[in-house]
């Protein structure tokens, strides 16, 4: 198939951007869009010219490294896949795709539709841990009861691969659904409860400093999140922090 | 421990959330009132006349009633100051009908009608109330309200632009009441009654309210 690409390109942080329109041909519908992008890039570099920079790791939709915002959605117009996992057969001959970076203050841009996403990892490093105990007196994890409706909802939410969707396709760039999930995978078993309180509210501290917006309850988060993390979580991290603020 | 609690961005929701239900509060109250006015004059004199005379009600509440509304009208505009900023770059192509609701999306919207709708309803019955009691000492007349209420709704026009008020007021209601229980954290096992209580809500009063205005503007 043909397709009329519009693309975003930008040098760096602190050069202006622009969307810059590419033709490219002979798609295949079984190829991934990344696939998409490597032929277009190879046809970009034969013709001399630089080509479109984007993240990409595992490609198996694990690892949380794609982003992409194709045609207004994350990850494009799939549902619970990254755009790794995003097939051309989603798309038709003739049309028109617009790729651009996920937009937030607390993601800069690095080049074209590469973003600097550490802003969760200062996130996670200001709590999204368990403190183990390495001495050798360390207890099995498996021998501590656990109910099964905490241990299934903390693996739902464990599944949060940090790709920065629910940010990109917030109309506020709220990161809410991202900090939720993590605070709960700990919140919600045995060994996380001792560090809760100050867990949540270190991490919604460093969540308000990076500069993400506020959660306003649209739920775009949710529909776009490639491992489909419920709302509910924001709803019980929002619990969880008025609780812990008002114990310390 | 509160300070810290409402400089977070999690407790100026939950800040907004507690203001929007108290508001929610009061205007269930107000429609109950109005209400009687369709089927009988004498109740709804009595109402207002209590609503307008108790020193409690005048004194104590109506002042925080004001303060509520200012607050989250304030509160409003700070949250969506902060969440423009929070994406100094718009997209090209930003596909939000896709998921989400549009009045999930427009509530900083609906908020600037309601709130132009709220000067317009001062202008017409606060104000005019406020320089009889507190400016020109007229004489308590108890049974004037009825006669009042029903005088104002005969100009077409206003009835219009009250009814497409009351339009935007339930497009915000039935995302606000759902939203506001989410930004303090209700039990998830309810949510989806909460959103039918919301919905169910948000329909009904600004119905009501639709209604009486038009009944009064038919039938005198």
């Amino acid at each position: 198939m043909k397709l009329f690409l519009k693309i975003w390109r930008q040098k760096d942080s602190k050069e202006k951007g622009k969307i810059v329109n590419y033709e490219i041909d002979k798609i295949s519908e079984d190829m991934s869009f990344l696939e998409m992008m490597d032929v277009l890039n190879e046809k970009i570099v034969l013709e001399g010219g630089d080509p479109v920079a984007f993240d990409h790791d595992c490609r198996e939709g694990i690892c949380g490294s794609c982003s992409m915002f194709i045609n207004g959605e994350p990850h494009g117009p799939d549902r619970g896949v990254t755009t790794c996992q995003l097939h051309m057969r989603k798309f038709k001959d003739g049309d028109t795709i617009y790729i651009e970076p996920f937009r937030s203050r607390a993601f800069p841009i690095i080049k074209d539709l590469v973003v600097d996403r550490t802003a969760f990892d200062r996130i996670q490093q200001a709590g999204g841990y368990i403190s183990i105990n390495t001495s050798g007196n360390t207890l099995d994890a498996n021998t501590i009861p656990i109910e099964k409706e905490n241990a299934d909802k903390a693996f739902d939410a464990a599944t949060c691969i940090g790709c920065g969707a629910c940010v990109a396709t917030c109309k506020n760039s709220s990161a809410m659904l991202f900090v939720s999930a993590k605070v709960s995978q700990f919140s919600l078993l045995p060994q996380g409860k001792v560090e809760a309180t100050d867990r949540v509210l270190n991490m919604v501290k460093q969540m308000d400093l990076e500069g993400f917006g506020n959660c306003t309850n649209t739920g775009a988060c949710h529909v776009e999140c490639p491992k489909g993390i419920s709302l509910d979580y924001i709803a019980k991290l929002n619990n969880e922090y008025a609780k812990a603020s008002l114990k310390k | 421990m509160l300070k810290k609690l409402f400089n977070s961005s999690i407790g100026r929701k939950i800040a907004m959330a507690l203001s929007g239900i108290f508001l929610i509060v009061f205007l269930t109250q107000h429609f109950l009132i109005n209400i009687t006015s369709v089927f009988s004059d004498s109740l709804f004199n009595w109402l207002s006349h209590f609503m307008g005379t108790n020193p409690l009600v005048q004194f104590v509440l109506q002042p925080i009633l004001i303060a509520g509304v200012l607050f989250h009208f304030v509160m409003g505009f700070i949250l969506d100051y902060q969440n423009r900023k929070a994406r100094p770059v718009n997209y090209a192509v930003f596909s939000s009908s896709k998921n989400s609701l549009m009045v999930s999306r427009y509530m900083i919207l609906s908020g600037i009608v309601i709130l132009s709708f709220l000067g317009l309803h001062f202008y017409d019955f606060w104000i005019p109330e406020m320089e009889y009691k507190y400016i020109e000492f007229k004489p308590d007349d108890p049974n004037r309200y009825h006669h009042e209420l029903v005088e104002k709704f005969q100009d077409p026009i206003k009835v219009v632009f009250y009814c497409i008020s009351f339009v935007f007021l339930a497009l915000h209601l039935v995302h606000g009441l759902a939203s506001s229980t989410q930004s303090l954290g209700t039990s998830n096992r309810y949510s989806s009654l909460i959103k039918k209580i919301s919905y169910s809500f948000g329909i009904f009063i600004p119905l009501g309210f639709c209604f009486i205005a038009i009944y009064h503007f038919l039938s005198h």
